[in-house]
């Protein structure tokens, strides 16, 4: 029972790797670009949202 | 491939939604406090310790967009700020549902607010009890070093709450609340004065604010695509444990 649902848990997750590394960078990247981008138009852009949501800004 | 596409069509559907509400939120809650600390913001400058980098007498402050392209008040900022909110949004609703995937454990809305909540411990709570959330115009230290120490945080955070959470044994208990504490031991990157023009009660004002709009931007975040996963998958998942519930 135990090793069952170690086995298959084993099993799904090979196969989930690939997607989930690259939703992964995806949000990863994402949240970079909005909250920590050093560009000074998406500062500006993000400005008040980036206070919000208390990322380092400035 | 569908593991990936369920992911992304969850996170946009949560992040556009919960930003959105976050930044009507914001509108009553932080915006306001945000303009009204901008007008102290120049004479934090001429006091000249806002900023890590000095300039010379005729140079241009770089850092704060003055001379560079920023949205107008009123609906263009307000426009600005809910497109960076929703990017946000889904940008942590994939984070949340790549954890939430590859532990396993994701069913239903509750699982979801579940997310949402350590969510917001790990990067809105967390971060911000070394780094409080600033207004336009307090001394900071180093940007990139603030940077570091959030992302150091925030990661140790969600590791030392999912360790928590998942592997219930002693040691990994006790290795969890040491990568919980650690960085707070650490210390975030502190300004040298703390001096500023911005008045004590709206900052108090503005760090409530921001937590409680956190709070339930998280919430609705981990909630909408928590529901919205179980049910994608579900949808196509023929083969299961047979103890799949039906999803509201």
């Amino acid at each position: 029972m135990t090793t069952k649902t170690a086995a298959s848990a084993l099993g799904a997750s090979t196969t989930k790797i690939i997607p989930l590394s690259m939703t992964a960078l995806l949000g990863l990247f994402v949240v970079g670009f909005v909250g920590f981008s050093h560009m000074e138009v998406v500062h500006n852009a993000a400005h008040d949202s980036r206070h919000s949501l208390a990322f380092p800004c400035h | 491939m569908s593991l990936f596409r369920n992911i992304v069509l969850a996170a946009v559907i949560a992040g556009l939604v919960s930003g959105f509400v976050l930044t009507v939120l914001q509108s009553y809650a932080t915006t306001p406090l945000i303009v009204h600390a901008e007008a102290f913001e120049g004479e934090s400058e001429e006091a000249g310790h806002s900023h890590s980098h000095a300039h010379d007498e005729g140079t241009p402050a770089h850092d704060h967009g003055e001379d560079g392209w920023m949205p107008a008040d009123g609906a263009e900022r307000f426009v600005y700020t809910a497109g960076s909110n929703m990017l946000a949004g889904i940008g942590f609703a994939l984070i949340l549902l790549t954890a939430a995937e590859a532990l396993g454990t994701l069913n239903g809305w509750r699982s979801g607010l579940m997310f949402g909540l350590a969510g917001f411990l790990a990067f809105s709570l967390a971060p911000g009890l070394g780094l409080p959330p600033e207004l336009p115009g307090m001394p900071a230290a180093d940007l990139t070093a603030r940077q570091v120490w959030w992302v150091s945080t925030a990661l140790l955070t969600a590791i030392g709450l999912g360790l928590l959470t998942y592997a219930r044994t002693p040691a990994f208990a006790v290795l969890a609340v040491v990568l919980l504490v650690a960085p707070h031991l650490w210390g975030a990157p502190l300004p040298v004065s703390h001096d500023t023009a911005v008045p004590f009660d709206l900052h108090a004002r503005f760090m409530a604010a921001v937590f409680a709009t956190s709070l339930i931007f998280w919430a609705l975040l981990g909630a909408i695509a928590g529901a919205l996963q179980t049910r994608l998958r579900s949808g196509e998942e023929t083969y299961s444990n047979g103890a799949t519930e039906p999803v509201r």
